[in-house]
């Protein structure tokens, strides 16, 4: 363990541990683009600078290990002047039409701008922007948004590893692009939107991102209803809808998501979806009250089993209903129809 | 899964056998990617050349069905070049000898030809997994889906505790479940014989338990598996099914054959979200919220119990599952004294040792891995380490390699095998109603070699019917050597051109898996 003081209060951390992650702990807000908490840090942005008594330079408090008897602040004019700075030389080149981006509210150089007191940058533009690319099926990106945080790059090589991402040329000629110039579309892009979570501003937005600002929107932890991984999720509910789904850390899932888990969740208010029970008669489907349709239910139930006995009746389970489901149908079939004969399609 | 997911990215070798990981599994294929990126080896075997044989050193592109083979060629190579795990072998297994006597029969030159691979490819395999120290193997449906599926799962854990790579971390053998809580719905005692936590209806003693816990006498005999209640609508044994949430008129093998079934049920009860091609035959229809609108926990492929919430509410008088399955008990007669998901998992809870330490409390903190026996064990990331669950010692059985149950032959001359790709998801019900998943990939196809194109005139992008004793479908070619000559690929998504009227409803003898994975077929131009 080391001990140190950050901005006067006393902390104990385990050894390793970086100053940033010790300001998480004790509750104090740093800046950060560039950070990526499941991979190494980078130090490219410079926004998570702290002052450390002793040291000449400024550290970046994501890349520095706490030593013991460290003095840390955050918050000193040194600190915030080159913030500042770090901000200005990122909006120079930002197109700042914020009325029409999607990031609008949740855009993390739109919130610091405006936290550090920064409205115009003293640097003039230096370099026209890549053209937009809207080719992919679930999200636009538009590099005149971007700020090289290279977060999108780092997640695609190295969490989804798919390498579809990469900083492109050099100096102030530098982009984030595809190989060859491709379109998304016509690249090995696996659309698992990653990419598009870790994106701080209006660079890579979903397609659906305009429907709704992030202070609209309400979170629920939750697990992905597809495949056996079980990743966590957040979904974003607007108005009794889900609009959008974000990649949460899990067990199984280090804060990322497949394009099923990130995009197909419009079956979620899909109008096809069953809002009534339904009985057939005279050969058709056709709507029914709950009463009238449970009690249908279980007197076919108890005809058959009269007649038959209740191993005329089988039941299958469902491999994507919740254990608490599945425990009680098959304690329904065991214990109030009478049989053993429950299974799902576990084998299918 | 022995083993837990996050391992992966420290292994020093992957072997990837009958799982097309990085579509079906994507998070888990990522993260195999970044073990591969950190300097680990990897092997896969598949009969078709998916995403991940690209990432892979060695590619055993096999014969479909061979799978038994090909393991019990591997294990020939380390028996044989004294690679094994001697200490181990020694100190936790039994019957060895059974084990070697059958392999024995497996030289690379024969598993070569049976499996359509290099023989020097095969014992550079062996002695990657043999020699890394940590080394898991990942395998799904391209195992199981035969009819000698339970065989193949036998000699992948045969392989792995040959080489000493059970109950160790970074090892073990890693099923990969399909669906998100097929785990769980096993675990739960959604089983013919089995209660909760596999708990046997056939032994008394758990019977009883279960009988004074809910208060009534249970049946003695095991029921009948799906497949086999299927069967048995054809002799009036079985009149009446309720099927909750599961769509086996697109999931089924044979379709023909089980919708002629369907269709002779007195009657029939199906729970779902959407009007599923199953529910179109129900007498009556009851309309189930889906996950996003009700509490509860899954239950997934690593064993970790996590928690749903409810962020929307239910459209229209949808309810849950739980809630419709607690009034139809009512009505039967049955009181549940539970009443709502955090009291049924308490009651699952107190009847299930491997849960008895998890509680929705719990899972607001932390997701532990069963067996998780109480509120302070941790979980186990990973099981049988320094003890099996049928003692100190793990037992060998040894299988032989057996043809899968229908080959090509004048009439049918290709092989179909049927898988999963990245866009869908089991029948379609779900991400069918995505357009932009549609727009990618919308409609049935069929993947055929080059050669076989050429033979049959087929051009990608043209219409062909593929027939099969079962049945026949029209679908899009896709002419692409990701299949072999004389192998042809569908996915079984799709209800139109539906891959499942053609395959084999063959079951395995134990598990009853249907041979989805190996069928005989043909192809014309439509
Ligand atoms: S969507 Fe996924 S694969 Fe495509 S660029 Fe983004 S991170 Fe990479
Ligand atoms: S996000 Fe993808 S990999 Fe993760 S559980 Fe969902 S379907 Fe599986």
């Amino acid at each position: 363990m080391v001990s140190l003081t950050i901005d006067g209060r006393p902390v104990k951390v385990k050894k390793g541990t970086t100053i940033l992650e010790a300001c998480e702990f004790l509750g104090i807000d740093i800046p950060t683009f560039c950070h990526l908490k499941q991979l190494k840090a980078e130090g490219s942005c410079r926004m998570c600078v702290v002052e450390v008594e002793g040291a000449r330079n400024l550290q970046i408090s994501c890349a520095t290990p706490c030593a013991e008897g460290m003095q840390v602040h955050t918050r000193t004019e040194r600190v915030v002047s080159f913030r500042r700075l770090v901000i200005e030389l990122l909006l120079a080149n930002h197109d700042t039409n914020c009325f029409s981006c999607p990031a609008t509210g949740r855009c993390k150089l739109y919130q610091y701008a405006m936290e550090y007191g920064v409205e115009h940058s003293r640097f003039a533009k230096y370099k026209p922007h890549h053209p937009k690319d809207e080719s992919s099926e679930f999200f636009n990106y538009d590099p005149s948004k971007c700020i090289l945080c290279r977060r999108c790059v780092r997640v695609c090589n190295n969490l989804q590893a798919n390498h579809t991402l990469s900083l492109k040329n050099r100096g102030p000629d530098t982009w984030v692009g595809l190989p060859f110039d491709k379109l998304f579309k016509d690249s090995n892009c696996v659309s698992c939107g990653n990419c598009v979570s870790v994106c701080p501003t209006g660079a890579l937005t979903a397609k659906a991102g305009k429907s709704y600002r992030i202070w609209e929107v309400t979170k629920t932890r939750t697990t992905c209803p597809y495949c056996g991984v079980g990743c966590q999720m957040d979904l974003l509910v607007k108005d009794g809808q889900v609009v959008g789904v974000e990649p949460a850390e899990g067990g199984a899932n280090p804060g990322i998501l497949c394009v099923k888990g990130k995009w197909a969740y419009h079956f979620v208010n899909h109008p096809d979806r069953l809002t009534t029970p339904l009985i057939r008669r005279d050969g058709e489907l056709q709507p029914a009250t709950w009463d009238e349709a449970l009690d249908y239910v279980t007197q076919g139930i108890q005809k058959i089993k009269e007649e038959s006995g209740p191993d005329a009746i089988a039941g299958f389970a469902s491999a994507r209903a919740t254990n608490e489901e599945n425990y009680l149908f098959m304690k329904m079939m065991r214990a109030a129809v009478g049989t053993n004969n429950v299974d799902h399609c576990a084998r299918l | 899964m022995t083993n837990s997911i996050a391992e992966v990215v420290d292994a020093d070798a992957v072997l990837v056998i009958g799982s097309n990981t990085t579509e079906a599994h994507p998070v888990i294929g990522a993260q195999i990617r970044q073990a591969v990126g950190r300097g680990a080896k990897l092997v896969v075997a598949e009969p078709r050349e998916i995403p991940l044989a690209q990432d892979a050193d060695i590619f055993l592109k096999i014969k479909p069905g061979t799978n038994i083979a090909l393991l019990n060629g591997l294990m020939h190579v380390i028996i044989a070049e004294g690679l094994y795990d001697r200490e181990y072998v020694e100190n936790r297994t039994e019957g060895f000898a059974e084990l070697q006597e059958v392999v024995e029969d497996y030289p690379p030159e024969r598993v070569a030809e049976i499996c359509g691979i290099d023989p020097e490819d095969l014992k550079a395999a062996a002695r990657l997994y043999a020699k890394a120290e940590k080394a898991p193997i990942f395998y799904a449906m391209g195992v199981t889906q035969h009819s000698s599926g339970t065989a193949g799962v036998m000699s992948i854990a045969n392989l792995a505790l040959l080489c000493g790579k059970i109950g160790k971390y970074g090892c073990g053998v890693n099923p990969l479940r399909g669906q998100n809580n097929v785990q769980g719905a096993c675990d739960m005692g959604c089983l013919p014989g089995d209660y909760t936590g596999y708990q046997k209806v056939a032994n008394p003693e758990a019977r009883a338990k279960f009988e004074k816990a809910w208060g009534v006498k249970l049946p003695e005999q095991p029921g009948l598996t799906v497949t086999e209640a299927v069967q048995a609508i054809e002799d009036g044994k079985v009149r009446c099914l309720y099927i909750m949430g599961e769509n086996p008129l697109l999931s089924d093998p044979n379709l023909n054959h089980t919708e002629e079934m369907f269709k002779k049920l007195d009657f029939l009860i199906v729970q779902d979200i959407f009007l599923t091609e199953t529910a179109e035959l129900a007498d009556v229809v009851l309309p189930a919220a889906c996950f996003a609108e009700k509490d509860g926990t899954f239950t997934n492929t690593e064993r970790r119990v996590q928690r749903i919430r409810r962020a929307v509410p239910a459209p229209g008088e949808a309810r849950a599952d739980w809630e419709i399955v607690q009034e139809v008990m009512l009505r039967l007669g049955y009181e549940n004294q539970a009443d709502s998901p955090e009291e049924i998992l308490a009651e699952i809870a107190s009847l299930t040792p491997s849960y008895g330490g998890i509680s929705f409390d719990r899972l607001e903190r932390e997701q532990p891995q069963w067996p998780c026996p109480s509120p302070d064990h941790p979980g186990t990331p990973i099981l049988h380490v320094g003890r099996f669950s049928r003692g100190e010692r793990a037992l060998f059985k040894p299988a032989h390699y057996l043809p899968a149950a229908e080959q090509p032959d004048d009439e049918y001359p290709l092989i179909l095998t049927t898988g999963r790709i990245l866009y869908h998801y089991h029948t379609r019900t779900m991400t069918g109603r995505n357009e932009d998943l549609n727009r990618i990939s919308g409609r049935s196809f069929v993947e055929i070699n080059p050669a076989d194109a050429a033979k049959w005139g087929i051009e990608s992008g043209a219409r062909v019917k593929v027939e099969s004793r079962r049945g026949e479908v029209v679908v899009d070619a896709l002419v692409t050597d990701r299949v072999d000559a004389g192998v042809i690929f569908m996915p079984f998504h799709f209800g139109d051109g539906a891959a499942n009227r053609l395959t084999n409803d063959v079951l395995d003898p134990t598990a009853k898996i249907p041979e989805y994975k190996v069928c005989a077929a043909r192809v014309e131009r439509y």
